[in-house]
């Protein structure tokens, strides 16, 4: 039968050679992902317990990964409670890919989770956190899942009833124009086919573009899948894939490199040229509400936010530093930068990256995810305007229903700081 | 008689459903109090005792998508809301069945606020304006997990006969 990858991937988790798009499998889990809502998780495994007389048991510590980023350091007592327990919770248990609030091995759960080599192709990875679906940049199939969901997991081992998903086939081709990134891709992707245009479905990734591009780039478009409703994202691993466990995650076990048979099934096939495509913004208050950069030029921006799982990475950093060299960030606005993990800190440290940054005027705050999600670090004043590199621009997404938020890529983002309006970088760098 | 306390378009996310900066509270007796805090009127309905149970919200398309948070679900169950949507974004819905939140998917659904509503097993009946509209099964692949009341039970169950 032909397959796709993620028919291969749940196919091998069941330990079966195939699976039928729509059978319902109960795979096995190779990584479980969690981070501050382990505290839930941990609440509704004991729930799970309770009454039994059977002793809470996890089944495998090696395979639980808790990654603390969501408010780092704690904002409250609630929050600084909740890590504690966790903590407790990761010492009784001998959790082994813990990391907590640290300068040297912390960072966000997604950036965290590759670096550290715990991701690898043809693996079934689950998280308590929708854009899980970053993973499948490095070819497993992997997908977010509520609390009680990985408390189940946790007891169990497996997924409980999973539907082998459809995939929808997107294939791109050209050279990214300069100043135009992954990032400008995925939103286009996303107004094209809408928030809801994925939901139940994997997008798979496949095309000369997605051959050339690295790493960072494919997290990137996994990453905001879900910001079109999808399972998951998927690039098929290649050499490129292999380059990145070795030389940057000092990952040296086997790598199964695995692809979507000829004449697998799609449900449908999306097919996008990148010749022409401009700067894309995604305008308040949906992910889906996406515009070229020429059509909302010169917006005035009060908040400028470069970082997060989707575009904190050093690569993110290097184009800022790039077009903020020299410059200053406009007295109209503010520039928060938040690097994905305490390595993409050191790295940025080491290449001056930082040092040009604040210089230009940036705030440089810990890795986190800092105001992504509305909860501390830099929230909006009523009727302010931020423009971020994240990927949600729900209302109130940072933390003022009264305030509004734009999605870009870094390069615009660095480009209008300098103007503390929306602008396009080609103009930055003249 | 159950009646139409909210009707939202589409594209409800969990952010307007249980909005970031409550998540440090998690457990599922603390989070109703925060059910939808950045829409006052509702907000307010579901924490005053005139919200009898058992009461209906109507949504369009894609209802709680963004986050995975399972507190936009454990915050409206315990208000022990129905939510009758077009359909549910993929994460929402499993939460959803979960946790036992009560949810019907409805494709043609009609209603406005103040609505009477009634259904059967596959029909939703709006005695308001008169129609009515079939309901889409839930995925069988979830169909065991709402048969056992909830996954924490579905699993209590497996791990008992293990």
């Amino acid at each position: 039968m032909k397959q796709t990858i993620v028919q291969k991937i749940l196919a091998k988790s069941v330990d079966k050679t195939s699976v039928n798009i729509g059978e319902i499998v109960e795979p096995r889990v190779d990584l479980a992902m969690s981070h501050e809502n382990a505290a839930l998780v941990m609440n509704q495994f004991f729930e799970i317990f309770n009454g039994t007389n059977l002793e809470p048991k996890i089944w495998d510590q090696e395979k639980i990964a808790i990654i603390f980023d969501h408010r780092v350091p704690a904002e409250s007592k609630k929050t600084a409670t909740n890590q504690k327990k966790i903590r407790d919770f990761v010492e009784r248990y001998d959790i082994k890919k813990f990391h907590d609030i640290r300068g040297d091995v912390g960072g966000i759960c997604h950036q965290v989770l590759p670096e550290y080599g715990y991701v690898q192709p043809n693996k079934v990875i689950v998280g308590t956190d929708s854009h899980t679906t970053s993973h499948g940049a490095l070819g497993a199939f992997a997908f977010g899942i509520g609390a009680t969901e990985m408390a189940a997991v946790w007891a169990l081992g497996k997924i409980v009833n999973v539907e082998v998903p459809q995939t929808i086939k997107v294939v791109v081709n050209g050279e990214f124009l300069k100043y135009t990134y992954p990032k400008d891709l995925i939103l286009y992707l996303i107004g094209l086919i809408g928030a809801e245009g994925a939901n139940f479905r994997v997008l798979e990734f496949c095309g000369e573009t997605i051959s050339k591009m690295n790493t960072s780039g494919r997290l990137t478009l996994c990453n905001m899948s879900v910001e079109a409703g999808a399972t998951s994202g998927i690039v098929a691993p290649d050499e490129e894939t292999v380059k990145f466990l070795r030389e940057e995650a000092n990952f040296y076990g086997d790598i199964e490199i695995i692809e979507s048979d000829t004449g697998a099934h799609y449900e449908r096939e999306i097919y996008i040229d990148l010749t022409n495509l401009e700067p894309q913004i995604a305008c308040p208050h949906r992910v889906d509400n996406v515009k070229s950069i020429s059509e909302i030029e010169g917006t005035p921006i009060q908040q400028i936010v470069i970082g997060s799982c989707t575009n904190g990475r050093l690569d993110d950093l290097r184009v800022a530093a790039e077009l903020l060299d020299g410059q200053s960030v406009s007295s109209n606005t503010r520039l928060l930068v938040f690097p994905a993990s305490a390595r993409v800190y050191n790295q940025a440290l080491e290449l001056g990256y930082l040092a040009t940054l604040i210089k230009a005027g940036a705030v440089v705050m810990n890795p986190g995810c800092g105001p992504c999600l509305g909860v501390h670090q830099g929230a909006l004043g009523d009727g302010e305007i931020a423009l971020s590199t994240t990927n949600r621009n729900f209302k109130g997404r940072m933390g003022n229903p009264e305030s509004e938020v734009y999605l870009c890529s870094p390069a615009v983002a660095s480009a209008s700081a300098i103007t503390g309006v929306i602008t396009h970088p080609k103009k930055g760098a003249n | 008689m159950p009646k139409v306390l909210w009707k939202f378009g589409d594209d409800v996310s969990t952010d307007i459903i249980y909005p970031g900066r409550f998540m440090a509270t998690v457990l599922p007796t603390e989070t109703p109090q925060y059910a939808f805090s950045d829409i006052p009127e509702l907000h307010n309905a579901l924490n005053q005792d005139y919200c009898t149970k058992g009461q209906v919200i109507v949504t369009g398309k894609n209802f709680g998508c963004g986050s995975s948070r399972e507190q936009a679900v454990s915050t409206l169950t315990g208000h022990n809301v129905i939510v009758i949507a077009k359909n549910f974004a993929r994460i929402f819905l499993q939460n959803a069945i979960n946790l036992g939140l009560k949810i019907i998917i409805c494709p043609e659904i009609e209603a406005e606020k103040g609505d009477e509503i009634v259904f059967t097993g596959d029909k939703v009946f709006n005695l308001t304006n008169e129609k009515e509209f079939s309901i889409i099964p839930l995925p069988k692949a979830r169909q065991t997990i709402i048969d056992a009341g909830g996954l924490i039970p579905y699993v209590r169950a497996r791990l008992i006969e293990k």
